[in-house]
């Protein structure tokens, strides 16, 4: 494989910049946030050039490596600093460093009246850093570095108003579910490493035709289980609503385009295994599947305009899922999905940023109301992200999203027609909880005080969602021309096994997709948009729509079932501790005193009872010794 | 040259020139004891760069006769394990003496006692880790309680008597065990030819199985106890809780790491197969202390007790490591143990800075500090993620390397263990909440940033933990030749890739 | 004569000296009981130096008689300056170290 020496200094660029950034302290807070710009922009450059190089070679050759030093090594343990650089992970790279310069740009202004905006922008540059080593890691345990390295700067961000205890335990709870998820990465490459003795990706994938199924299979669930962590699938998804709590442009980035997608990246990157182990496979599909539908509908009960848009990217990145679960087929479409989801669902995020940036951070729907006179621009991009998100054609979603469905269909038997028709669904879900948060924003009367109204973002906010409006538009036509984005991970993946029958042609799916969204949207039109929208949720509601507010109950089942039962278990061995352990040694103290104490009432101070005890005793021992000699 | 007894007699002599000081002289006798540690530090750094790695043979040996009735020998050397915890003894000492400059007002004696005790015990320290004589070895083990129980009960804070006490009784009962067995080895040597206490000479005797379990028990409870591994570990809380922050670093940054470190000297090489007949028992109670350590943790409501409870969780991965028996377990808890000594440190040292500017070591009584002391939440909050072992830190390298040699060998230990790093994430992230973020709590809205001198303190610590984090091979290079020499001793080879059965 | 019949006059005369260390109060007659004991144990050293034929025992007893000299003044001593203190000589008022 090619050598390429200078694909460190993607990674060293942010990280640098984050150093210099936290390390300048406040000395650094009138350019800091330009120089973790420039920083992110020259990274975006290099990826480009990158991309470009590979572009001129052919497809064989198209990977370039770069061993940095070796990290660990004890006996057959070998773990290089290694960097990989190859198809899968320059759409990766490009995504990451293309979407995170532009929210870059955008906080500029976003984050403009906060004192710890460079605080900000270090994060913000320690999290692209994390990312882009996580996508180029060349084994499993660099990747795992760059894994919870997002994850420790998704909790820097989300706790960036930390002074707010919601908020900082919203953090908290965030890195503590994706912790759970890193469990299962380690598990993975343990397993890895002592059944094939390598956690590279190069070696794992050599090793992987040569092992049992038991092995793979259980790799293939702790991978899985890694994936659920940190894409926030089921049953580890419960924190990404809270994760809400961070600067919108976070979610925009972290929460939305980049680090949540990092389960998809990882079960495309680990194809060897998943294709080699079915159940692997089919529980991958059942997660996705769960997910996408799980994320749909608490997406129709929330108010709070982030919190929808975050159910939306749960049950968007669980589509992603199900397609890497559909085998060699489904990993260029959920590919494909990841890259325009990541344009029209950060736009829509910084389209929601710069609403509550006009209406003095407000995020209840239920407050908004025909924002579209006041906020033209961000109504525009907001609208075209919506359209491409529906999977209306020609934008973006409507050739990544139809595919996927389209895949799901024919990935044979019942099976394909249950999971197709669930994406199906899903597809009507989708539209009717966007065009609802469509309506409750930026349609209707106001809500709110008329005197005061809101007032479009200034310009470099609405520069990177202008882009990413276009991206939204283009994007998927882009890469879905000729099949462009399949043939080019081709070399990855073993495609050309095709997929199943096509028991539909895929102008009906594309028709039936076409049919749902239009039902879903027509629905959501006749609920919200026909009549004025309270502006307090209506709490006459049934319970269904109860348990959907309430996140389909995730965060009550998880408090009953691991934090009390937690709780209780530490409060016990606290207890324990003291008690027993503790009190065993502490037992052993008091027993020697008081031991000590009752011995001690036997000297009377009376010398002559003294000199009785030492006669008797001496008779006593006498009378012994000749008892035993007699 | 005899570096190792140059490095051992330069506290003691800077300890005998801070005697000479007047008692008034206390700036003095301060600047005295950092020139001291810096002058070992620097010579040790300098024995480091003339240690052979490649070569597992014990380095920089020397040997004389000391009792030479009993064949008792002053004999020092070092392998790789023994070098890596003689260095981290030697950097963090200086760095404990900057940190806690102001340490020993408040004391019953003075602060030129303070120093000097600090010093013997450094000299302690490096005598316990170089030592290749039993009886020497048995020695510097039982030596080092007294400095630190005069600093415990001399210049700590609340029940610092009764603390002291039962440091020094737990300590005392389980030396007490193993100079039994170092006196029954002594006789066992005396009659296969010849009395010796030398470690070499020792592991060569033939025992009956009953009788080398029962000697192992001896010395593995001393070093449990030491340690401390679940459920020798109770002293320890309390200790801490009492000790001023520079004598926890020592006492489980240095101390504790005699335990461990006595496992796989004295334990594994003595006694071969009684480490084999109760790898089962010490894995269990390892994994037990893993997560027994962690929950208390979790529990606690000290922020001092709270670090005491997360080394109790470190601890246990150390032993794990250490009887899982393949090179990269044995090599990650060397590791280990050399980091331990550093995020500990590091914790303990900013919890010691927030607790005296506070007055409280109760971490409900913080809140917010972020917003106030950003330096030092930084620092404490950088600590901590070496503590829950965050890749990238020092700590990850050496925890991962554990769990992934146990799972080759024990995979159900190593998959239980595992848990423990999510409840590591609970025990760091839960005071970090607490204490560095929400609102500003009433009490600490005039408390001050670290000064230069804290900054200088605790920034070698974290480049430390940084650099090894992401560059541990100067390191590792050190330790793998005598790790993979521990487990090639005790018969064991790695196991190979199974390729899951095919 | 018999060597043995020093040997009971002996123990005749220890035993006394322990019944009147045992049953007297005032502290001179204990004192001079010790006394009596310890020549009592004298007398049987002499004894046995007779019976063996050799002088350790003799030696022995000169070691005692030098202890025994050695307590009468300390132990004098004692008893005078607890009598000065209780103005009595009784060994019953002398028990402080009960408490």
């Amino acid at each position: 494989m090619l050598v390429n020496n200078g694909l460190v200094y993607l990674i060293a660029l942010p990280l640098f910049g984050s150093a210099l950034l936290l390390l300048a302290g406040r000395r650094a807070d009138r350019w800091g946030h330009l120089f973790a710009t420039a920083m992110s922009a020259m990274s975006f450059v290099l990826g480009a050039v990158q991309f470009y190089e590979m572009l001129g070679r052919d497809a064989e050759n198209r990977a370039v490596t770069q061993k940095l030093f070796t990290w660990i090594s004890v006996g057959s343990f070998n773990v290089d600093a290694g960097l990989l650089l190859d198809q899968l992970s320059i759409c990766f790279v490009l995504l990451i460093t293309g979407v995170g310069t532009l929210i870059h740009i955008y906080s500029i202004a976003y984050m403009d009246h906060d004192k710890d905006r460079r605080r900000f922008f270090a994060y913000l540059n320690l999290f692209i850093a994390a990312m882009l080593l996580l996508v180029m890691g060349d084994s499993y345990l660099n990747l795992y570095v760059g894994w919870e390295g997002v994850g420790l700067a998704s909790y820097l961000l989300i706790g960036f108003w930390n002074q707010k205890p919601a908020y900082a335990t919203a953090s908290k709870k965030a890195f503590i579910a994706n912790r759970v998820g890193d469990m299962g990465l380690s598990f993975a490459i343990m397993i890895a490493f002592a059944t094939m003795g390598t956690v590279s990706f190069i070696g794992v994938k050599e090793a992987a035709e040569g092992s049992s199924q038991g092995a793979l299979t259980a790799i293939g669930l702790m991978l899985l289980l890694a994936a659920t962590g940190k894409s926030a699938q089921f049953p580890l998804q419960a924190w990404l609503g809270d994760a809400m709590a961070g600067p919108t442009p976070v979610s925009a980035l972290i929460h939305a385009a980049t680090m949540v997608t990092a389960g998809v990246y990882l079960i495309t990157r680990s194809n060897f295994i998943f294709d080699a182990a079915p159940t692997a496979q089919l529980l991958v599909v059942i997660v996705g599947a769960i997910t996408l539908l799980f994320g749909a509908i608490i997406g129709t009960a929330k108010d709070d305009i982030k919190k929808a848009l975050a159910a939306s990217t749960m049950s968007q990145i669980g589509y992603m899922v199900l397609a890497t679960g559909l085998g060699p087929v489904g990993y260029a479409f959920a590919i494909m999905h990841l890259l325009t989801h990541g344009f029209f669902k950060a736009g829509m995020f910084l389209g929601a940023g710069s609403v509550m940036h006009g209406t003095g951070d407000e995020v209840n729907m239920r407050k908004f109301g025909g924002i579209r006179h006041f906020m033209p621009v961000t109504f525009a991009t907001f609208g075209l992200g919506y359209l491409a998100i529906l999977g209306v054609p020609p934008f973006a979603g409507f050739y990544s999203k139809d595919k996927i469905i389209e895949t799901a269909f024919y990935s044979g038997g019942i099976k394909g027609i249950l999971i197709g028709s669930i994406a199906l669904f899903g597809a009507a879900l989708t539209a009717f909880y966007m065009t609802r948060v469509m309506i409750l924003t930026f349609a209707g009367t106001p809500r709110y005080d008329i005197n005061n109204p809101p007032h479009e973002s200034s310009f470099l906010m609405l520069l990177p969602m202008g882009i990413l409006a276009i991206g939204s538009v283009t994007s998927g036509f882009l890469l879905a021309r000729g099949e462009a984005l399949v043939h080019w991970l081709e070399p990855l993946f073993h495609a050309h096994e095709g997929h199943g029958p096509e028991i539909l042609p895929p102008v009906v799916i594309s028709l039936m997709a076409l049919t749902v969204v239009i039902i879903g949207a027509t629905f959501a039109w006749f609920k919200y948009g026909r009549g004025p929208v309270a502006d307090t949720a209506p709490t006459n509601v049934s319970i269904f729509t109860r348990i959907a507010r309430r996140d389909l109950l995730q965060d009550d089942f998880n408090e009953s079932v691991f934090m009390r039962p937690g709780q209780a278990l530490t409060r016990l061995i606290v207890k324990t501790d003291d008690v027993v352990v503790d009190g065993t040694v502490r037992g052993v103290a008091a027993a020697t005193l008081g031991s000590g104490a009752a011995l001690r009432t036997s000297q009377t101070g009376f010398v002559r009872s003294y000199a009785a005890l030492i006669v008797i005793g001496a008779i006593a021992l006498i009378a012994a010794i000749w008892a035993v000699t007699l | 040259m005899n570096y190792l007894t140059l490095i051992m007699a330069i506290p003691l002599l800077g300890a005998a020139l801070i005697a000479t000081l007047p008692q008034s002289k206390s700036l003095l006798a301060k600047q005295f004891a950092l020139g001291t540690t810096l002058i070992a530090a620097v010579a040790t750094i300098f024995m480091t760069t003339k240690f052979e790695r490649s070569n597992t043979a014990l380095q920089f040996v020397e040997s004389y006769d000391w009792i030479k009735a009993f064949g008792i020998k002053y004999a020092v050397g070092v392998d790789g394990i023994a070098l890596v915890l003689i260095l981290m003894t030697a950097l963090l000492t200086p760095i404990v003496v900057l940190a806690g400059w102001n340490e020993s007002e408040g004391g019953r004696w003075s602060t030129k006692t303070f120093y000097i005790l600090i010093l013997v015990l450094q000299t302690m320290s490096f005598g316990v880790f170089a030592a290749t004589d039993v009886f020497l070895f048995y020695v510097f083990f039982e030596a080092m309680l007294v400095p630190v129980y005069f600093l415990i009960g001399g210049y700590g804070s609340g029940e610092r008597s009764a603390a002291a006490v039962k440091f020094l009784l737990y300590s005392l009962f389980g030396g007490l065990l193993m100079l039994a067995s170092i006196i029954a080895l002594y006789v066992l040597s005396g009659e296969q030819g010849g009395h010796t206490f030398d470690i070499e000479a020792l592991s060569q005797l033939e025992m009956s199985s009953t009788t080398q379990n029962l000697l192992f028990l001896g010395f593995f409870i001393a070093f449990a106890i030491k340690a401390p591994l679940f459920p020798f570990h109770t002293w320890l809380p309390d200790a801490a809780k009492s000790a001023t922050p520079g004598t926890s670093v020592l006492l489980l940054g240095v101390l504790d790491k005699v335990g461990t470190f006595g496992m796989i000297r004295y334990c594994l090489s003595i006694f071969p197969e009684a480490s084999k007949t109760f790898t089962p028992l010490i894995i269990t109670l390892s994994v037990i202390s893993i997560l027994y350590g962690a929950f208390l943790a979790i529990g606690a409501k000290d922020i001092k007790r709270l670090i005491a409870y997360t080394s109790i969780s470190h601890f246990g991965f150390i032993t794990l490591g250490i009887f899982a028996m393949t090179t990269q377990a044995q090599s990650g808890a060397t590791l280990y143990m050399f980091n331990h000594g550093f995020s500990t440190a590091a914790l303990f040292l900013v919890a010691g800075w927030m607790i005296s500017r506070r007055g409280s070591s109760t971490i409900a009584d913080f809140g917010g500090l972020q917003r106030v002391t950003p330096v030092m939440a930084w620092s404490f909050f950088i600590a901590g993620m070496s503590s829950l072992a965050l890749p990238g830190l020092s700590s990850f390298v050496s925890e991962f390397l554990v769990l992934v040699g146990t799972f080759t060998r024990y995979p159900v230990a190593a998959v239980i263990a595992t848990f423990g790093i999510v409840l590591a994430a609970l025990y760091i992230l839960i005071p970090v909440q607490r204490a560095l973020h929400g609102p500003t709590e009433p009490g600490n809205e005039n408390l001050k940033d670290l000064n230069l001198r804290e900054k200088i303190a605790i920034a070698p610590v974290i480049a430390v933990i940084v650099v090894l984090g992401f560059y541990p091979s100067p390191a590792l290079n050190i330790i793998n030749p005598a790790a993979a020499q521990v487990v090639s001793q005790m018969g064991f080879t790695d196991p190979l890739p199974t390729h899951g059965g095919k | 004569m018999n060597p043995t019949n020093y040997l009971y006059v002996s123990a005749l005369l220890f035993t006394i000296g322990a019944i009147g260390v045992v049953v007297r109060r005032n502290a001179i007659v204990v004192f001079m009981c010790i006394e009596l004991m310890l020549n009592a144990a004298n007398l049987s050293f002499v004894t046995f130096a007779r019976m063996n034929g050799n002088l350790d025992g003799q030696v022995v007893a000169f070691f005692t008689m030098v202890v025994a000299a050695c307590e009468v003044v300390v132990g004098l001593a004692i008893i005078v300056t607890i009598y000065r203190s209780r103005r009595s000589a009784s060994v019953d008022d002398a028990s402080l170290l009960r408490r």
